[in-house]
């Protein structure tokens, strides 16, 4: 099946997860990856049981600090 | 109140747009914007804003300049190294140009004060670097209906995204709490290019002057992301529905501002 991941059209294996797919691209730092599908939020905690279908866009969205640095 | 000659020759490039005009740049010169760090992001950021000829600008930081910094924080000079950062960022604006009112806050952002900061400006920008203050940041902007720019940049990598109260997610929706301490790399252990900061604090500037004037549309919805060593540029949409956001959504569970715990990092 074609999954469009961070833009980019890929073939996967039927039976495909949300955390089986976050392990095949080497996200960074994946506990605290933002996941999108189909424009959707995919609940943190629940990346083992989504299976995603062909067709499906899946976006990764990442914590990024930088700037200087402030706070209490 | 009518430009004045100097002032229509410096703003000539402005009022030449049919997105700015006579009436954008006047719009421009009786905004205020806030910005909060005075560091990588908020340096080019406070530049192009002060050129702009925005009224009012105001620079929240508690840091001196550091050597360390002027890699990347190009409103500070190396003679201003041990000076308060708000300071220095004030005098090289006013430099720059005269138009210009800075207000400074010598001082961190923090659940009690930051309301107060806030409450004067029409957009703020967001250029800290640690999680604890971006999510205050977005949580007071928010509850204070403000609008706001949010911005990151690591190694390479630079991202930003536009909060207007009721037209779209603000950070809490993307991203629901900080990292614990350490989890996420910060600047100083991880490094960022000098120019990143140059990138996307230029278009947190660019989102300010955009929604001042009124012209195109802003990051609204979207997570502009730049990966510099493939110099590719990705607008990724996010989720329209804030309704279950606990701080901008239908029913907020949370209804006051929060100090989360504060990253290790001095960026010195």
């Amino acid at each position: 099946m074609n999954i469009t991941v961070a833009g980019v059209k890929k073939e996967f294996e039927d039976g495909l997860t949300v955390a089986k797919l976050i392990e095949l691209e080497n996200v960074e730092t994946p506990e605290y990856v933002t996941v999108t599908v189909n424009d959707e939020f995919v609940e943190s905690g629940t990346f083992a049981e989504t299976a995603l279908k062909d067709g499906d866009t899946v976006e990764f969205l990442y914590f990024m600090g930088g700037g200087q640095p402030h706070g209490n | 109140m009518a430009f004045t000659n100097e002032q229509l020759e410096r703003y000539s490039r402005h009022i030449i747009l049919k997105e700015v005009g006579a009436k954008g740049q006047k719009k421009l010169s009786s905004a205020k914007v806030l910005i909060i760090g005075a560091g990588g992001l908020g340096a080019p950021a406070a530049l192009y804003l002060a050129a702009a000829g925005v009224g009012t600008i105001g620079i929240v930081d508690a840091d001196e300049v550091d050597l360390s910094n002027l890699q990347r924080q190009v409103i500070h000079t190396t003679a201003d190294i041990g000076k308060p950062k708000v300071q220095s960022a004030k005098e090289t604006m006013e430099a720059i140009n005269p138009d210009v009112t800075v207000n400074t806050y010598h001082t961190f952002v923090t659940s009690e004060n930051v309301l107060d900061l806030i409450k004067d400006y029409d957009f703020i920008l967001d250029g800290t670097d640690n999680f604890p203050a971006k999510f205050l940041i977005n949580d007071a902007c928010v509850m204070s209906k403000k609008p706001f720019s949010h911005a990151g940049i690591i190694r390479f990598r630079g991202q930003l995204m536009t909060y207007v109260p009721g037209q779209g997610p603000c950070y809490r929706c993307v991203f629901k709490e900080p990292p614990p301490k350490d989890a996420v790399p910060t600047c100083r252990q991880a490094g960022v290019i000098g120019a990143m900061g140059g990138v996307i604090g230029s278009l947190q500037a660019m989102e300010a002057v955009k929604y001042i004037v009124g012209s195109g549309d802003l990051l609204t919805g979207y997570l502009l992301t730049f990966d510099a060593l493939k110099m590719e540029w990705r607008k990724i949409k996010l989720p329209s529905d804030t309704h279950n956001c606990a701080v901008c959504g239908d029913h907020p569970t949370i209804t006051e501002l929060i100090d989360y715990e504060q990253a290790e990092c001095t960026d010195k």
